[in-house]
């Protein structure tokens, strides 16, 4: 057999430049194509039973060999065999299924946070640290990494084939998905739920980098301020620090330690205090008012993009003590660049 | 022809044969006598020829889709033009082709004459429908030529309510009306089903035909107000900003994807059921056997239209919708998937011990049982929380859910006319070609759709215009499928209509099926029967037929 050469070439880069599979580079990829494997066995399995029954059936009856049929009833053995082993099958890969979400979306304890915000059309990542990034997102190996994500406007969704993960990024809520990066690369990351125009150039690349390389990066490309004094510097502009100044006769809740607290409302819940609620609590303020304080703070909805949000909420987790939000209600020019304080940059 | 012992075809003497004088087809003539029909079958008529039209649009962008995506660069089209591209092609084939396919066409024409009665129970209601559905068309048409829609046929908001400036209202307008018309189908056959049926037709000895279809029609009464409300919400909030669905007012968006998906998921249930009813006439006549399991197969249709209420959320599982509450859903998913299983097994073993010929409609039948097992599979797929978070929103979503429509259902609606083709015109279509084009549908759509099942794997997004060139050879065997596919389609309109004038009469009864349907003429009267019939035998009973043809031969004799 001779192919030409030239076509021989072609054929063969053609085939080296495309893909079949997608590579494991995380560390659920593995028990998610693992499910895979066992629903595409169980569908092979499914497909030549009935292939069998198909064409063995119609070889042996069809007229020339069987001209006349034989009426049959049905057989209640055979329905229940037919109910019950697909039943069966489903409630294992419904098992099955079910830890692997599990698994998928509860993040472990001891992952890093980092922010995505989805907008028509980009992806922008928001690191603690301080470091911003469009439609790339440079991660750690072999740690987990939690992602915090929120849309601007539209329904995105968030998807990196390669690590097995998605989830809706929905306008007004954070949701999170979290994925520990196995082999040093870049993968795609793509929109998957419709925005729009450009919806297929929403894409990028996520940067897995080895432990030293990610200190080396995230050391080079830190835009000098962390989210937390973002933040700071946006609590003190927009004049929170006036109300919410920790001082006993102040007119707002003291906000140092909040977060990750059980905190007793107006209206007699109780909520324990996560991002999710921070952020409701800047924007809707008169549905969040805690016990023993006036709803007279005002909404900051339309005021405040997203990103002021994150760096806010990421300001108000790190707030320990009240000292430096006095400190800075004395000073006349409050929105200059504040001083860094040790411990509050988080690489 | 009919003498080979491979063929249950059984036509007339072609030298002596002609079609019955009187027949519903020329029982009135002019334009008007069919725009103002009451006669369930000619409404049959007009809304195969208006389906047959949406199809064929439906298809025009879906070839066009291809077509961009056979390289990577968005090279063909704007982004816009291929949004709308997608778009147009989800709304056409869902709303005006998929959901009225078999039950305004073959269930509109057969269910009276299956039951024994002369029409549906509302023929004028059935007439409006059909109205409704020109309506809904009309404003679909009326979309389009004013520039499009590009909010894809989920109508996402807050996309679809505050970010696109394109024709979201008529498009929207077209799916509420088109809805009613769905409506006013499902309760004319529920009601025919209740009411009309001729003395002796008990529930269990309808054809499983009629039990498909009034299974769908319950989920159509039910479902569709859902979508009306949802609509007309999505309309609201673009109009005069409402908020429901805007978190800054207050509004949930994810409330819209509720609402939606509680009609939407059902409607799968109204598209593919119709066709398990038309799969169960196939296999039996072919294999001269009454369905295996009937009862089985009678009330999985029932279970289906039950547990299918409830399991809309399937569609969130990344949504961030409680934990909790997905795994009920992927339960009940799960649940779901079990009927379709039990009807698959009970047509496979009505083949047994039969005497299986394969004739044209037969062969779409095994098109549907190889093609529909991967589609109901590759849901199972789907309904397994873990799994489905790699595979939502790619082209395995994209693959599976056109195994099951086209691979199923368009299979199914395939092999149902050229089944009742006969019945509905009195003239056989030529077989060769017939079964040439049932096996290039198949092919070409098993290229089509298989290499989609990989690229999702691999993560492809759906609607996507351009696409990494990684993916591309797995792309350009899918437009080559399709081209295939197109030409598997296309056969069928040339031969059927070719056949209207050139096809061989066809006799009362060319399958020799034990049907109401087919022992009366073809085409029937206008009143389909002559006498009332009275009904003293189960569905698919072949020594009754037998018995019944022994005895009109030695009447004649």
């Amino acid at each position: 057999m001779h192919i030409s050469p030239v076509l021989w070439q072609f054929l063969v880069k053609w085939l080296h430049a495309s893909a079949l599979f997608p590579s494991e580079a995380s560390t659920i990829a593995p028990y998610t194509d693992a499910l895979y494997f066992f629903l595409l066995t169980i569908t092979a399995v499914g497909m030549v039973i009935v292939g069998i029954l198909v064409f063995g059936f119609s070889i042996r009856y069809r007229k020339e060999r069987h001209p006349v049929a034989i009426q049959v009833e049905g057989s209640t053995l055979l329905e229940a065999t037919w109910t019950i082993i697909p039943l069966a099958l489903f409630l294992v890969v419904f098992v099955w299924g079910a830890l692997l979400y599990f698994r998928i979306y509860n993040p472990p304890v001891n992952s890093m946070n980092i922010y995505v915000v989805g907008k028509q059309w980009m992806w922008k990542a928001e690191h603690p640290g301080g470091q911003h990034e469009i439609n790339a997102l440079h991660v750690p190996m072999g740690r987990p990494v939690q992602l915090t994500m929120i849309s601007q406007d539209v329904f995105h969704s968030f998807s990196i084939p390669d690590f097995r993960v998605k989830r809706e990024v929905i306008p007004g809520r954070y949701t999170t998905v979290w994925f520990e990066a196995t082999t040093p690369g870049t993968y795609h990351i793509f929109c998957t739920q419709y925005c729009g125009t450009k919806h297929s150039e929403m894409i990028g690349e996520v940067t897995v980098l080895t432990p030293d390389d990610y200190q080396r990066w995230t050391q080079g490309s830190t835009s000098g301020m962390s989210l937390a004094q973002n933040g700071e510097r946006l609590f003190a502009s927009m004049g929170c620090n006036s109300c919410h100044s920790g001082n006993a006769a102040a007119r707002g809740p003291n906000l140092a330690g909040v977060y990750g607290s059980k905190l007793q409302l107006a209206n007699g819940s109780e909520v324990l205090v996560n991002e999710a609620y921070l952020r409701d609590a800047i924007l809707n303020p008169s549905q969040h008012v805690t016990a023993g304080f006036a709803p007279i703070m005002p909404t900051y909805q339309g005021q405040v993009s997203e990103d002021g949000l994150i760096d806010l909420v990421e300001y108000i987790k790190g707030l320990q003590t009240n000292y430096r939000v006095q400190q800075t209600l004395t000073t006349s020019q409050s929105n200059q660049v504040a001083p860094t304080t040790p411990g509050m940059v988080k690489p | 022809m009919s003498t080979t012992s491979s063929t249950i075809i059984n036509l007339p003497d072609q030298r002596t044969a002609t079609l019955p004088k009187r027949n519903y087809l020329n029982n009135e003539h002019g334009l008007l006598s069919w725009l103002l029909t009451g006669d369930h079958k000619r409404i049959a008529i007009l809304y195969l020829i208006s389906i047959t039209f949406f199809f064929f649009i439906g298809g025009v962008f879906a070839g066009l889709i291809r077509l961009e995506l056979l390289t990577p660069q968005p090279d063909l089209m704007a982004s816009d033009t291929y949004n709308k591209m997608f778009s147009m092609h989800g709304i056409v084939m869902i709303f005006l082709f998929l959901v009225p396919s078999v039950p305004a066409t073959l269930g509109n024409f057969l269910i009276p004459i299956m039951l024994g009665t002369r029409d549906l129970a509302f023929p004028k209601i059935n007439l409006l429908s059909w109205y409704l559905y020109l309506a809904g068309g009309t404003f679909t048409l009326a979309a389009l030529i004013f520039g499009g829609v590009d909010t894809g046929w989920t109508f996402t908001t807050p996309l679809s309510t505050h970010y696109l400036n394109t024709n979201v209202v008529t498009a929207a307008t077209a799916i509420f009306i088109a809805g009613f018309s769905s409506i006013f189908t499902g309760l004319n056959f529920i009601v025919t089903i209740h009411r009309m049926r001729a003395p002796g037709m008990t529930w269990f000895r309808m054809p499983l035909f009629v039990w498909a279809h009034y299974a769908a029609s319950v989920l159509m009464v039910l479902g569709t107000p859902v979508l009306a409300i949802t609509i007309v919400l999505v309309a609201l909030e673009r109009t005069i900003g409402i908020g429901v669905f805007d978190p800054t007012k207050g509004g949930d968006p994810l409330l819209f994807q509720h609402l939606f998906w509680f009609y939407s998921h059902p409607a799968v249930y109204i598209m593919i059921l119709p066709g398990m009813g038309v799969i169960s006439e196939i296999v039996s006549t072919f294999s001269r056997k009454r369905v295996f399991g009937y009862t089985a197969v009678a009330f999985s249709s029932v279970a289906i239209a039950l547990f299918g209420f409830f399991v809309w959320a399937h569609h969130m599982f990344i949504m961030g919708v409680s934990n909790y509450s997905a795994l009920v859903f992927s339960l009940l998913t799960m649940l779901v998937a079990v009927p379709s299983a039990i009807k698959i097994f009970n047509w496979a073993f009505t083949l047994q011990k039969g005497s299986i010929t394969f004739e044209t409609p037969m062969l779409y039948a095994f098109a549907f049982f190889g093609l529909f097992t991967i589609g109901g599979m590759t849901g199972v797929f789907l309904g397994a929380l873990g799994m489905d978070i790699h595979l939502t929103e790619t082209y395995f979503i994209v693959a599976h859910f056109h195994y099951v429509m086209v691979g199923g259902m368009l299979m199914a609606f395939l092999g149902g006319i050229h089944f009742w083709w006969p019945k509905m015109t009195g003239r056989m279509y030529p077989e060769s070609f017939s079964k040439l084009s049932a096996v290039t549908s198949f092919i070409g759509f098993n290229l089509t759709f298989m290499p989609q099942f990989i690229l999702g794997y691999l993560g492809m997004p759906r609607r996507y215009h351009a696409y990494p060139a990684e993916y591309q050879v797995l792309n350009v065997l899918s437009t080559a499928g399709a081209t295939v596919l197109g030409v598997g389609f296309l056969l069928p309109l040339l031969y059927l209509t070719w056949s209207l004038r050139y096809g061989a009469i066809a006799g009362n009864n060319p399958w020799q099926a034990t049907g109401l349907e087919w022992q009366i003429q073809s085409p029937p009267l206008t009143e389909n029967f002559i006498e009332t019939p009275i009904v003293d035998h189960e569905a698919y009973d072949y020594e009754w037929l037998a018995h019944k043809t022994q005895q009109e031969v030695t009447t004649v004799g």
